[in-house]
Parts: C-alpha cells; structure tokens; sequence
C-alpha cells in the first residue's frame, strides 16, 4: 500500500510536537531535579546535589501515617466501587428495570461534575446523618465517585466479551452462579485490573472530595497541601518525586499485563484462517 | 435427570418424536420472528433448518436451547415440557457459529467444563474427556489453548465439549460457517459420520443448501418465521411444494401460464394435465431438458423450438440459456458437448413439471 | 437469557447505592439552595433569595465571567497545544507513534497536586524561572507577576488538560480510515487542504470531546487558583468553598454550586446534540 503523503516528513510540525512534549515533561523534570538540590527549591542552576531531603523525608513521621491512611482510603475505594461498579456495569448490560437511563447517567455524574461539587454534596449528606467526619467517609465518598470510573470501564469489557461465552457455558450445565465465577469473571480480568489501578491512582491522588469530607486523620495529598501553605520545601519534590516514581510503575504494571493479552490476541487473528 | 432413564416416552409409542415444537412463535417488540412454528424430531434423526439469514431459523435453536422463551407454544422432549427449564437443566447441547471456547480454559478444560459444573464423579472425567477428544481426533491438542488452534480444529474441540455431557440432542447453529470451503466439505463428511457413529439427534441450522441436502435425513425450510415445507433432501428437490423452495434449492424454470380444458399453456410450450382450469406455476429443473437430436418426441414429453442465447462452461455441464419464442428464456442444464448454437430442437418429461405454489 | 432474580440482584445494589450516595446528596444540594441562614443558623424556610443574591450582586458576575474567561483560554490553549500533537503523532510519527503516545499518557497519571505544586516552584519569586532568568542575565530583579495571577492559572491548568484533550482527537483521528485521506491526494486536493476539507471535519467529535473536558474541568476548579491564582486569579468554586468554610453561607454556596452544575450539564447536552451531528452516522 502506498502510504507517500501521510507519512510525508514535516519539520514544522515535529518541532511544534516536541515543544509540546518539552512544555508537558519540563515542570516535571524541574521537580524531580530539584528533590536533589542542596540549596531548596529556586535558584539556579541547581549545583549541589545531595540525598539530604530524601532521608529528611524518610523520617518524617506525618508524612508516612498519611501514606498509609491514602493505601487505607484507596484499597477500600478500590473494592468498594469495584463490587459496586461490576454490578451496575451487569445491570447496564443485561437488565431493564424503570429509570434505567437516569441511573446510567448518575452514575456517571462524578466523572464530569467538578470535585467540589460532589464532595460538597457528600459533606451534607454526612452532617444530615449525624457521622463524623474521617478517614471512613472519605472513603466512602471515593467508592461512590470512583463507581464511575469502574462501571465505565467494566461495561467496556461485558461489550467486548461475546455473550455466546455464557450461553455456552449455561448450555453445558452449568447454573448461572457457576457460569458468573468460571466465565463472566475471567473474562473481565483485565477490565477489573485496568480499572482497580486506575481507580486506585485516581484516589491516592484525589483531592477535591477529600477536601469536604477529612476529618483530623490526612491523606497524603491533604497533608503535602497543608505544608504548602506554610512553605516550599524540596522534601516535598523528594515526595512528589517518589509519586511520581510509583506512579510510572504503576503504569508499566499495567502495560505489561495489557501487553501480554494484546499478544495473546494478536497471535489469536494470525492463526485463524 | 429422570428423563434419561426413560428411553422412549412409553405411552406415545415407539416412533413419538424425541423432540416437539408445537405452535411456537415468537416475538421481539414488535417484530414477529417466528410465527405459529410445529415441527417435530425423530429419535436419531439428522434434522437441518435452512433459510435465509434473518429468516428465525437461529431462533428457533435458541429457543430449544433456552437462550430465549417462544411467546407461544411449547416444546417437548421426550415428553417432557422443555420450554419452562432453564438451559442448564436441559439435556441439549449446542455447538455454537463461532464455537464460543473459553479462551481462559486449556482444550481439555474446555470439554471437561460441563462435566464439571455438573459435578460428575471425579474419578469419571478424565477418562470422559479422553474419549471425547478422541473422538474429535483432537487428543494431542488437549493442553493448548483454543486461540492456539485453527478454525477446524475450534470445531472439533466444540464438538467434543457438547457431545462429552452425552446430550439427547445436539444443536449446531452454522457450524461450518467460519471454515474455507475445502475444509468445510471435509467437516461435513466427518459430521455425518459422527453422527451416525454416536447415534445422536442433530438439529443443525445452515444457510447453505448444498451443505442441507448432503447431511440431512430431513430439511425444514424456514422463510420469513414460518415452515415453507419438511421433507426429505431428495423430496424437497424433486418435488418443491412452493416456487421459494423450488428457487432456494437449486435451480430451476419457473413457468407460469394457465390451464384450459385440461391443457397447461406456458409461452409456446403446451402439455396436458389432469387439473382444474385456472392460473398456474410450474417449476422445471434445468437438467431435466434434454437435446433432442432426432427431432422426435415421445408421448409423456413436450418438444420445443429454442435459439441458444448463452452458454456458459461449467467443467461436467453446460448451462444454456435457451430462447423458446416469444422471449421466454429456459436455463437448461446439458452433460458438457461443446460450443452450441443456433435454433436447437429439446424435450422433457412432462412429470418433471412440478406444479407449485406462488 | 438471565433470570428475574438474577436481574434483581445485579441491579438493587448498585441502584440503592447510587440512590442514597448519589441521588440524595445532589438532592440535598439542591434543597439547601433554596434555604436560607439567620443568625449563622440554617432555617427549612424556602425561598429564592440566594438566586436572587447572585443575579443583583456584581462580584458574582465579576467572578463568573472571570471563571469563564480562564476556563475558555484553558479550553484553547489546550486544543492548540493537543490537536497538533495528536495530529503529528496520528499522522506523521511513523514507527515512533506507540512510544510518543505513551509519553503523552504518563502525565496522566501524575498527581494533579505533583504537577501544581512543580508549577508553583517554577513561576514563584524566588522560583526556578526567576532563578534561571537572573543567572542569564535577562532580568536583574524577580519577575513577581508570574505566580498568583490568572495567567498562572492557566498555565497550570493547561498543562493539566493538555493530555486530556489529546486523548479523544488522537481517538478520532486514528479512526478515520486512511483511504479517506489517500482519495483527498488522489482527487488532487494538496495536504493543506486535505486537513481541513477532511480530516478536521471527521476528528471533530474528538475535538469537541476534548475541548468540553478541558471547559468543564477547568469551570469547577478551586485548587488551582489556591495554589497558585492569588486574589486576582479567584475563581467561581473558591467562592463556593469560602462560603462553605468560612463564612457558613451554606444556602448561597448551594444555590451557586447548583448554578455550575446546571451551567456544566447543559454544556456537555449541547456538546453532545453538537458532536451528533458531526459523527455522520
């Protein structure tokens, strides 16, 4: 196939990509930078690199319970809005029952509305319940705005799946719970894994409902957002770096995994005749 | 489950039909897929739904599957209501269009699937599974994964998972669909083998003719959500009840015309019938026209005058397009003989002109 | 296929869930604009006066306007920066397009909090730019209008968004088939007018998701200009948070959240009858 104009070479446009490129990668490389510079954040250049705000940050005690209250938050979000999304996801796919396409839209309302507004939402409803404020419900408001992104991304993978799969196995004796674990299941695995990671790095870095709904424990980005208001430290580039870091692995995990069914997939049309 | 211990249903005789569709129809919305459908199945019968796509044809399986509930009507199996069961509790087993393995499950998994989820004695299902596969010839492929197979082999590994729970009826809804031609010609030969071998009712749906007549004991062709006629391959052929049959299976001349004081005038072409006078259609199969050489007919035939429009080579025959006057043009299917033309003398048997319905 | 009882149980859950930690708070949220404060205590007593507050009260508009100007800029810039990015990779990247495209997404998942608080760093007084500007010798005193200034929120957020933006244009654009493109050369048309004649048109599905998500994001934002907006970059949302949190006007900021969500839904209505139409299909 001849493909002479589309990939025609311009120059113009490759240098306006890589400015873009410089534009998205430059704050973050100025950051990372920075976590390693002796002499605080600004001043240039950065000469003295040192490891000093690393172990700095190592030890600080508040830092680390916030880390540990974010895994906290994220885990039960990941599950809470994993169990809950996978059903709605089910009944989007498979069930009719009245007021079908306002609960499609609902669900999906956190995704678009600003932060603010459904962690303000979330806040009356917790003081018309009498609860206090904590860890617990921003939990819960997490779950509840993350079902959007779980649902989303596991009504994706029931539209990819062929029904035929269930139909087989019920055609094969088996109950409906049995066909749910041994068919349905596998094969949303790797809608459930895209979605739990990223529902898992959405909250770890969610900030916007947190804001509402903290009450005297933080999150890791609740806590960094408190410092900043007291001033700029590289310990918290060191932090942001370490984020980031994990951020990246995340991602790779991911690839390797989509990779390797993409793979199976690919292998799958080669030999088919 | 009970009905396996009871061979046949004993009051009904030994000839009540394994499986029985009785005035089934079935709704989508608004849309009627299928309309007042009864058909019955003998034990052991090779039984092939044909039609269009779209024609309700798949329907029909997936309502004896129980993928779907009829609107209407109800369906037996050996005397036993099927149609309220869930398609678990129903001993039919389907070998689905594009097989429908689980790609998660090795081959041998795939086929033990069913004797698991039964919960079959444990000791049992290998042995079960080995017998299955070996049937299908697919032993050496009993660990790989079914992405790792090709389209036949696929096949042969759905055939195995559905015949392994020893079903009293196997459901095959295009099966051979997604094979190249050549290997589809071979899996029709080794089906019906199979079939015979195992004994198994078969109720396999196609939309291609060819494959209909050379595995069926029985056709039922399926137009627009109703039965068009059920007969046998060579019935259904010779004797078309309707001119969609007559069109769908093979080729053929429709002739219409009129019958006047008990002769039938189509065009030029006039022969005696036994019928009432009025309107009529004939279906005349190419292949029954002959050349006549000599110009001479016999008493039972119809001679006619024809110029050669077209000929067209087909390797063993040629088919001619053959112009009988007033612009009426005959297909006539000839042994192949060599360039024709010009006006050509031919004949046929006037038994070989069936009467059909419009 | 599937039983009644098997529908009721995929279906209640999720259902009742989404009632009481959905429906509910959004219509609470709705209540309380319509409710009002005496004596710093909310009263049920149901009345208009918070929507009438903010149709007579100039600082609101001053406000809104603002939010809308920032949020449209960010809207644009986004779509610049994104669209030629999303094109070069689609189109011209050859074997490298896998790789860059992954660039583009590993931003995304960096915290929203990292990559404000790198732009806090860079544009401050005695931040990084300000530093390098003074090491070249370009300025020999802090530039101080960088940081706490609607330009700087923009900037963020556009940085924020530009990934955002990308994502469905380069969707789109990869979608269109390439024939299309090579029967535009074929017929004679040059590459400049193949773009616009026929490959904007088909990427603009793409392009309006994008630009949307880059509006309604930045519309509702109260982070940014906290971070780095200053007085002069406060936007509708800090307004909502300061009457939530300081002030205790619960029934005003209810009433303007509702306004931003009714403002946010009928964009995303009237992007989506837009996108319709653009779809031909």
């Amino acid at each position: 196939m001849s493909r002479h104009s589309p990939t025609r070479r311009s120059p113009l446009l490759a240098i306006y990509a890589a400015l873009v490129f410089a534009f998205i990668y430059l704050p973050l490389a100025v950051l990372i930078l920075y976590s390693f510079n002796r002499d605080g954040v600004g001043g240039f250049p950065p000469l003295h690199l040192t490891l000093d705000w690393y172990r700095q940050l190592f030890a600080d005690e508040p830092i680390w319970d916030s880390v540990l209250n974010s895994l906290l938050v994220a885990g039960g979000a990941v599950a809470l809005s994993l169990t809950l999304g996978l059903l709605a996801a089910l009944a989007l796919d498979r069930a009719s029952f009245p007021g079908k396409a306002l609960f499609r839209r609902l669900v999906l309302l956190p995704l678009i509305l600003p932060g603010i507004i459904t962690g303000l939402s979330l806040l009356m409803l917790v003081v018309l319940s009498g609860l206090h404020l904590s860890l617990l419900t921003v939990l819960l408001g997490h779950g509840t705005a993350l079902i959007s992104v779980a649902t989303t991304e596991l009504f994706a993978g029931l539209q990819k799946t062929d029904r035929a799969q269930e139909e087989a196995s019920l055609d094969l004796g088996a109950t409906p719970w049995q066909t749910f674990w041994r068919i349905t299941l596998p094969n949303l695995k790797l809608s459930l894994v895209a979605a739990g990671l990223l529902i898992f790095t959405l909250s770890m870095d969610e900030i916007a409902v947190t804001f509402f709904l903290i009450g005297r424990d933080n999150t890791l980005p609740l806590e960094i957002w408190g410092r900043l208001r007291r001033g700029i430290t590289p310990e918290i580039n060191a932090v942001s770096t370490l984020i980031f870091a994990v951020s990246v692995a995340l991602i790779v995990i991911w690839y390797r995994i989509r990779m390797r069914s993409i793979g199976a997939e690919a292998k799958q049309l080669l030999q088919r005749p | 489950m009970s009905s396996a211990a009871i061979p046949q249903a004993p009051l009904a005789g030994a000839d009540a039909p394994l499986l029985e569709v009785r005035a089934v129809a079935k709704r989508f919305g608004a849309r009627e897929v299928l309309k007042n459908i009864s058909v019955n199945i003998a034990a052991g019968e090779f039984l092939t739904l044909l039609g269009e796509s779209g024609s309700g044809k798949t329907t029909l399986l997936r309502l004896i599957a129980g993928f779907e509930e009829p609107t209407t009507g109800e369906i037996w199996m050996s005397s036993e209501r099927l149609d309220t069961l869930p398609p678990h509790q129903r001993r039919v087993n389907t070998v689905f269009q594009n097989y429908a393995l689980f790609p998660h499950l090795s081959v041998r998994d795939n086929v033990a699937y069913g004797l698991r989820v039964q919960g079959a004695p444990k000791k049992e299902i290998p042995s079960r599974v080995n017998e299955a596969l070996a049937m299908v010839k697919m032993t050496e492929f009993a660990g790989a994964r079914p992405s790792l197979l090709s389209g036949g082999q696929q096949q042969r590994v759905a055939l195995a998972r559905a015949l392994v729970n020893r079903p009293q009826l196997l459901l095959l809804d295009e099966p051979l669909s997604a094979l190249d031609a050549n290997l589809r010609k071979q899996m029709q030969g080794e089906l019906k083998a199979l079939q015979r071998e195992i004994g198994i009712t078969f109720l396999f749906v196609t939309h291609d003719q060819e494959e209909a007549m050379a595995l069926s004991d029985r056709i039922a062709l399926v137009r627009d959500g109703a039965l068009e006629q059920v007969a046998s391959p060579r019935e259904i052929y010779a004797r078309p009840a309707t001119a969609y049959t007559a069109q769908f299976i093979g080729q053929t001349n429709l002739l219409r015309g009129e019958i006047q004081r008990s002769i039938a005038t189509c065009g030029v072409l006039r022969w005696p019938v036994e019928e009432p006078d009025g309107p009529v259609l004939f279906s005349l199969r190419p292949e029954t026209i002959r050349l006549c050489a000599d110009g001479k007919r016999q008493t039972h035939e119809v001679k006619f005058r024809g110029v050669v429009r077209q000929q067209i080579y087909g390797g063993s025959s040629e088919l001619l397009e053959v112009d009988s006057g007033d612009g009426q043009l005959l297909r006539v299917r000839l042994p192949a003989c060599g360039p024709l033309a010009g006006e050509l003398d031919f004949v046929f048997s006037i038994a070989d002109a069936i009467r059909v319905l419009d | 296929m599937y039983s009644r009882a098997y529908k009721t149980i995929v279906s209640a859950p999720p259902l009742l869930w989404v009632g009481l930690f959905l429906l509910l708070p959004y219509a609470l949220m709705f209540a309380h604009s319509f409710w009002a404060v005496e004596d710093g205590v909310l009263v049920h007593h149901w009345n208009l006066d918070n929507y009438e507050k903010l149709l007579t009260n100039p600082l609101y508009a001053e406000v809104l306007f603002r939010t809308l100007r920032i949020a449209g800029s960010v809207m644009l810039c986004s779509l610049l920066l994104g669209y030629p990015l999303a094109y070069y990779l689609s189109f011209h990247s050859g074997g490298r397009k896998e790789l860059l495209y992954q660039l583009v997404i590993v931003p995304l998942w960096v915290s929203y909090l990292v990559r404000g608080y790198a732009w806090k760093t860079i544009l401050g007084s005695e931040g990084v730019l300000n530093g390098f500007l003074q090491y070249a010798h370009i300025t020999h005193e802090p530039v101080s209008f960088l940081l706490y200034s609607p330009f700087a929120v923009i900037l963020m957020l556009t940085h924020i968004y530009t990934p955002f933006v990308f994502l469905p244009i380069y969707a789109s654009l990869e979608h269109i088939p390439r024939p299309l493109v090579e029967a535009s050369h074929d017929l004679g048309a040059n590459s400049f007018s193949t773009f616009f004649r026929v490959i904007l048109p088909l990427s603009m599905p793409g392009l309006l998701a994008g630009a949307t998500f880059a509006f309604v994001l930045s519309l509702g934002d109260f982070l940014a200009p906290l971070l780095v907006g200053g007085s002069s970059g406060t936007m509708i949302a800090n307004i909502v948070q300061t009457l939530f949190g300081a002030v205790y006007d619960w029934p005003l900021g209810a009433a303007i959240s509702v306004s931003i969500l009714l403002l946010t839904l009928s964009l995303l209505f009237f992007t989506q009858r837009l996108e319709k139409r653009w779809s031909f299909k």
